[in-house]
């Protein structure tokens, strides 16, 4: 952190200097570790069209900090990790046993969690507006061991994108044809999400539940407007998620407001700066 | 016409290389979508699959695949060597290679997938993520070469026609040149130049690399002109033969007419 602090103390803001405001220096780390994630996911969550599904996954998540609180554990997020995750496992074994669509799948997942989730934080009688701030998200509450925690699952998600976008590209664009060139797409498309539901459900906290999905979405639907093939889809999606995270902390720290709901709100002028830009 | 290489040559199935398949059956949640379905493809043959919507034609294919399990056998018995049965898992070397051209996959104008991306995440392990080294670019250049479409490289693949886009899987199931081909509709969506170009570069193909052609129609019109044999097919296999025998069949007229008079001719 020593390094980080000198690094962030070259900056020439006030909050900048040596000394002070760390949970502001905290949460640009944050930033920095949580946006290029998203970043990275959205590729792919805006590929397989599976923005309905992270939106779900959101849902989950507020569900396991619900079961966790409820255990009594101190650290409910733990929970909330676990549960989004056998939600993600047993999705895809739904979706690939029924013959449904995969959006009414998702959808009757999504209204259980939910359900599930309001239930068990009313239960008792007890007041829901506890689990407001999970709504919402504070990004400037970061500690660092968690943005720690965070830039180990990074390191790991861009591991797992060295090791198999290939194949989960392809079990998206033709789940047969990715099948006869060996391509296990079942498990593609499970470790993929399960992915995606330790992400959501870790930033949670920070970014806030109503939003997260939003930062799935954004940066690359507003990439598609522009790149032309996977290398500039990367890193459009790459820079439009980091620009926004650092624009969005800024204005938040400046004139009040959630961080979240700011980056969101930068990434839609992203989109539409690109899709004004767009390939013809 | 043209001659027959391979099928026809061989007495039996005794010097060439065949897929047999006898008494496949196959049921999906409880139906019964193939039943008793037994013939020979052998090599550098094309036999052209025709059937109503829902005869099993993509099921027989997933079956041959791999990817549905079936009661029956299928076997496949090389130029040289023993038979292998393709449901017994054998070490991988031995295992025929089977190129698929699936259905025409749907891809959106605005999709940010090249043909080099495709066909790069198809066939190499590098992340297409990454800028593509020289060597997967020249390979894809290369198959695309094969189809004549080294010019797509780096088109993107919603922006494809019809025939194109054919030509783009084409060249990917031939990257390792396959014993088997299959191909699921490949003349749906393609235009008449298209479709006259995609024939013409298969029968290329089964003369230069020697390989079974199975593919699935519904255009009657052309069957004469590519295949060796045509196989009607609704559950079980109805008639096989050449194009004009199955063509002016009783089974092809049942088949066919009958259900084109109840739709209200």
């Amino acid at each position: 952190m020593e390094f980080w602090y000198a690094l962030v103390e070259l900056l020439p803001f006030e909050w900048a200097q040596p000394g002070q405001m760390y949970f502001m220096k905290h949460a640009l780390l944050a930033v920095l570790v949580v946006t290029p994630l998203f970043g990275i996911l959205s590729t792919m969550v805006v590929h397989s069209r599976m923005s309905f599904f992270s939106d779900a996954l959101g849902h989950s998540a507020f569900t396991g900090m619900a079961i966790g609180a409820l255990c009594g554990f101190h650290e409910p997020t733990w929970a909330a990790v676990v549960f989004a995750m056998l939600f993600a496992l047993l999705f895809n074994l739904v979706k690939r046993r029924s013959a449904l669509a995969s959006d009414t799948v998702i959808g009757v997942f999504s209204s259980t969690a939910v359900a599930l989730g309001i239930f068990l934080s009313t239960l008792n009688g007890r007041s829901f507006t506890r689990f407001n701030a999970l709504l919402v998200g504070d990004i400037l509450s970061v500690e660092p061991a968690k943005v720690g925690v965070l830039a180990m699952i990074l390191a790991l998600i861009v591991l797992l994108w060295a090791v198999s976008f290939n194949q989960l590209m392809l079990s998206a664009v033709h789940p047969a044809l990715a099948d006869s060139r060996g391509v296990q797409v079942f498990w593609q498309e499970t470790v993929f999400s399960v992915a995606i539901a330790v992400v959501v459900t870790l930033s949670m906290t920070w970014v806030g539940l109503l939003v997260i999905n939003s930062l799935l979405v954004l940066p690359a639907a507003a990439a598609r407007n522009a790149a032309r093939n996977m290398r500039q889809y990367h890193l459009l999606s790459l820079l439009g998620a980091v620009l926004a995270g650092i624009a969005g902390l800024m204005t938040s720290y400046y004139v009040g407001g959630s961080a979240g709901a700011a980056i969101t709100l930068y990434l839609a002028v992203w989109f539409a700066l690109t899709f004004f830009l767009r390939k013809k | 016409m043209r001659k027959i290489k391979h099928g026809k040559l061989a007495a039996g199935c005794a010097d060439s290389c065949c897929l047999k398949l006898e008494g496949l059956s196959v049921q999906l949640q409880g139906d019964s979508i193939l039943e008793d379905v037994s013939f020979h493809l052998h090599c550098g043959e094309i036999v052209a699959l025709i059937g109503p919507n829902g005869a099993g034609k993509s099921t027989l294919f997933r079956s041959i695949l791999g990817q549905l399990s079936y009661k029956g056998s299928i076997t496949f018995s090389p130029a040289r060597g023993p038979a292998i049965r393709l449901d017994d898992n054998p070490a991988s070397g031995l295992r025929p290679l089977v190129g698929y051209v699936p259905q025409a996959p749907h891809f959106d104008r605005g999709d940010p997938v090249s043909v080099l991306d495709f066909f790069t995440a198809a066939t190499a392990k590098w992340p297409v993520w990454l800028p593509v080294p020289k060597k997967y670019r020249d390979r894809a250049a290369a198959c695309l070469a094969r189809v004549h479409g080294e010019e797509l490289l780096d088109r993107p693949m919603g922006g494809l026609s019809g025939g194109q886009l054919q030509r783009v899987l084409l060249a990917l199931a031939l990257e390792p040149v396959p014993h088997i081909l299959i191909l699921d509709e490949p003349l749906s969506g393609v235009d008449i130049e298209g479709e006259h170009q995609l024939l013409e570069m298969l029968d290329e193909l089964r003369t230069q690399y020697d390989l079974s052609i199975f593919l699935s129609t519904h255009d009657f019109a052309t069957l004469g002109q590519f295949a060796d044999k045509v196989i009607l097919l609704n559950r079980r296999v109805l008639k096989s033969g050449p194009p004009e025998e199955v063509l002016s069949s009783p089974e092809f007229y049942e088949t066919f007419h009958l259900r084109m008079g109840r739709g209200g001719v």
